[in-house]
């Protein structure tokens, strides 16, 4: 009986026409396409962009150059040196003297960010960069701190929107 | 119209007091012209229409998809193929060393020149149609045989293994579908009594659905519907289309015969196959769709239910596209000989007891 049906709904096109009319009722759907240089979509608190290094209010970096993210990076993006340093009150503290990210590596994961005990390394909501050579997306200790003076105001409050969840 | 129109040159030319001296020196060219002129008020809308089909078909599936489609080349994107034209036209035909060059080169225009020949026996409308000849469905078929040898020259001559399978599939696929083809053109032709597509438009005005004024029902494809049905699928197997479209199927063989083809001469493959899609479609309205006879008795016959009908099975051929998934290679085949054939023949011989009965709709 099964075969008869099957054959009978085979020579009569049933589902084919069934499959026509979905489509065709997608003809008239509402388009939900952005167009994006002119439209673009609400982006996240959380959104994993660009990243940037952060400063203290008075303008002491972060970083403590504990190559926790160095570490825990998968794509081995992060390279980081560090020294000790002579502070204006003549204790020691240890910084940074290279922190580098290559973007053509990093994977946006976002992992360096949860690694980080003083959150200096994090990502912006910034998407829109472009290099003109390969070496334009190897992005230097001044080039993240300089996007995280940039960009603090958006980034602390990302990240004052976060806290609760944390 | 002849007249008319040796009127408006003579009217042109006598502006500058030319006419005497140029018709003494023109008289007998004068028919080449002419037919030229026929062929070219024909082939351009065809062209036009031809370069705007893709983008239509990028526009409905996108519609289909909840996409918008190209919108950016002007308004509504209406110049992008014209973008896509000049974006081939400077790009290099690159022939591969191991070609055979002629005969690359010959591929893409064996697939274009019939799909644009055949338009010679279309009739647009009564009386409008460049060569009245009553074996014109016999033309039709003829020409539209020679398109494969585009497809397999081509294939052959690119010395690839990807352009060779995919000209064997296109051979093999192509010569089932039009046997299918003919056989419904079959039953078409003894209901209608002729050759000729004027007769054939003119038979599907009659009958009594007509004289009640909804010609709509007294066409071909309703008494006719299985093998409206077969024709309209064999049409789209025939041009390789989606869900038919294994012979470039990009998932296995690349893009089958057109993988070694770039610049003008791919884009002239395009071109055949949009072109063939607007014959199909011509001639599924022709056949079945009562060509420029008008659906209801109250409007008059025109040219423009041509074009609405050849425009609703073009819209066919991409809903399909969006619609279905791409058929394995064995089952064409088995579709082609086992499905539509048989169906054909069983046809054929209902149509005809249907004839010599009483009940006989077509005398």
């Amino acid at each position: 009986m099964g075969a008869v049906k099957d054959f009978v709904k085979g020579l009569f096109l049933v589902e084919l026409l069934q499959g026509m009319a979905v489509t065709g009722r997608y003809f008239f759907a509402r388009k939900i396409t952005v167009q994006y240089p002119d439209e673009k979509t609400p982006q996240g608190f959380r959104f994993r962009g660009l990243h940037a290094l952060r400063r203290y209010p008075n303008g002491e970096e972060r970083c403590i150059s504990c190559k926790l993210c160095e570490a825990v990076c998968p794509a081995l993006a992060i390279t980081i040196e560090g020294a000790e340093r002579e502070d204006a009150d003549g204790t020691k503290s240890r910084r940074t003297t290279r922190y580098d990210i290559d973007l053509t590596k990093c994977i946006f994961c976002g992992f360096c960010e949860e690694a980080c005990p003083v959150d200096a390394i994090v990502e912006t909501r910034i998407f829109e960069y472009h290099g003109e050579k390969r070496g334009d997306l190897y992005y230097t200790k001044q080039m993240l701190l300089a996007n995280g003076d940039r960009y603090e105001a958006q980034i602390a409050a990302d990240r004052a929107q976060d806290a609760k969840y944390r | 119209m002849e007249a008319a129109a040796l009127q408006f040159f003579q009217g042109f030319w006598s502006l500058f007091g030319l006419w005497d001296w140029l018709w003494s020196w023109f008289k007998p060219f004068w028919p080449l012209a002419w037919t030229l002129i026929k062929i070219v008020c024909i082939l351009a809308p065809v062209v036009a229409a031809v370069a705007y089909l893709p983008y239509f078909e990028r526009k409905v599936i996108a519609y289909m998809h909840v996409r918008i489609g190209p919108n950016r080349v002007g308004p509504f994107g209406l110049l992008q193929p014209i973008a896509d034209a000049l974006k081939l036209m400077f790009k290099e035909i690159i022939v591969p060393t191991k070609a055979s060059k002629a005969l690359f080169i010959l591929g893409p225009i064996m697939g274009l020149a019939p799909a644009l020949i055949a338009w010679a026996v279309i009739p647009f409308d009564a009386g409008l149609v460049l060569a009245n000849i009553d074996a014109g469905v016999l033309y039709l078929l003829a020409v539209s045989s020679i398109g494969v040898y585009g497809v397999i020259i081509s294939g052959w001559a690119s010395n690839s293994k990807y352009a060779f399978i995919g000209a064997m599939r296109s051979a093999a696929q192509m010569v089932s579908y039009e046997i299918s083809m003919g056989m419904a053109l079959i039953v078409v032709l003894m209901v209608s009594n002729s050759l000729n597509l004027s007769a054939i438009v003119a038979a599907q005005g009659k009958g009594t659905f007509a004289g009640m004024g909804v010609g709509l029902l007294s066409w071909n494809w309703l008494p006719l519907l299985p093998m409206f049905l077969v024709y309209l699928i064999s049409g789209v197997a025939e041009t390789n289309r989606a869900p038919f479209d294994v012979v470039e199927g990009e998932s296995e063989i690349v893009a089958g015969h057109m993988v070694e083809y770039s610049g003008m001469a791919f884009a002239l493959f395009f071109l055949a196959e949009y072109a063939n899609m607007i014959l199909i479609s011509a001639m599924v309205s022709i056949f079945f769709l009562g060509g420029w006879l008008s659906p209801v008795g109250f409007l008059p016959d025109s040219v423009w239910w041509l074009i609405a009908k050849i425009s609703f099975i073009l819209f066919l051929f991409l809903w399909f596209r969006a619609t279905f998934p791409r058929y394995r290679y064995d089952q064409i085949m088995r579709l082609g000989w086992k499905v539509f054939l048989p169906l054909c023949f069983i046809w054929i011989v209902v149509v005809g007891a249907w004839m010599m009965s009483p009940l006989n709709i077509w005398k």
